[in-house]
């Protein structure tokens, strides 16, 4: 690791909130990104079986 | 003489036509999706923590740098998923093909969604790095049009009641957006802006490190497929909820949820 201690690779010499919030955000979004196709197509399935 | 030889020119018509088919893009991409995950799952970890806590700092920027391993790749995503909409707007208009027109209205969600991370990440990284979360200049500019254009694209293909015409205007407004993306791409050679030049070229060798540079590629390929995971479930959601009545469907599902009891 580049960091020497768990506490360095978090706070990143005062750059951690900005990098880890960017990803968190990053993340988070993509994360609702995946679900939401996922969701629909289970509903979809579900009505369309449902219906037959 | 007859040539027997398939030409380059009908391999690809064959290979459109297929993909162009709903019941077959349905079934290939059951096939595929699961491979596409693990692949794309494994490169986004491995580049996320090697971005994170093995590349080493920047010497002018300090830990802040560890963004570009998010904000690049999907800033390029956003580019890259605009050309591909875009295409198959035009695909759609020309050859009034079905799936083609459900392929945009799958991208254009997919598109916002990491031009929105883009603008994000930047304004996350600008803050540290240019001592201002916003700018208004050409590249974020551009790029926050771009967000504005598949939000468009997103509520004129949803805004009306016949599909069709909302299929042809959201692909309309998709073309016509096209001159944006030269913009975007040049906007930190011809205006002099905030944002650096680019890492990466095509024409040139990259300016950053090889320590640096792995992650990032791995993260690019990674955010490539994760693209085509994202594309390849909503244009499934697009041929669920538009073939509902079609025969093959039923029977493809009926068969798959007869496997599963």
């Amino acid at each position: 690791m580049y960091f020497e201690t768990l506490h360095d690779l978090f706070f990143m010499n005062g750059h951690g909130a900005y990098v880890w919030s960017a990803y968190g955000i990053g993340f988070a979004v993509l994360a609702v990104l995946v679900w939401l196709p996922l969701s629909r197509e289970a509903r979809l399935k579900a009505s369309i079986l449902g219906e037959n | 003489m007859l040539d027997s030889k398939p030409d380059v020119f009908s391999i690809l018509k064959t290979w459109f036509h297929r993909w162009g088919s709903p019941p077959w893009f349905y079934q290939m991409s059951s096939k595929l999706l699961p491979w596409l995950t693990i692949f794309t799952a494994a490169l986004i970890i491995t580049g996320t923590v090697w971005g994170l806590a093995f590349a080493p700092e920047d010497a002018r920027q300090g830990n802040s740098f560890r963004i570009i391993y998010l904000h690049v790749p999907v800033s390029f995503l956003a580019l890259a998923g605009y050309y591909l909409m875009a295409l198959a707007g035009c695909i759609g208009l020309i050859w009034r093909m079905k799936l083609a027109f459900w392929t945009l209205r799958a991208a254009a969600p997919i598109g916002a969604a990491l031009t929105f991370i883009a603008l994000a990440t930047g304004a996350i990284w600008g803050k540290p790095t240019w001592g201002t979360w916003w700018e208004w200049d050409a590249r974020i500019t551009s790029m926050l049009i771009l967000f504005f254009l598949y939000l468009g694209v997103m509520a004129l293909a949803n805004a009306h009641q016949n599909s069709d015409s909302g299929n042809r205007a959201a692909s309309i407004l998709a073309i016509v957006g096209m001159v944006n993306i030269p913009i975007i791409y040049k906007s930190v050679d011809w205006w002099n802006t905030l944002h650096q030049g680019a890492s990466l070229k095509l024409t040139s060798a990259p300016t950053i490190h090889g320590s640096m540079l792995y992650p990032l590629l791995i993260m690019i390929v990674g955010f490539y497929l994760l693209y085509a995971v994202l594309l390849l479930l909503n244009v499934r959601c697009e041929i669920l909820a538009n073939e509902r009545n079609s025969r093959w469907l039923q029977d493809v599902l009926r068969q798959k949820n007869q496997e599963k009891n």
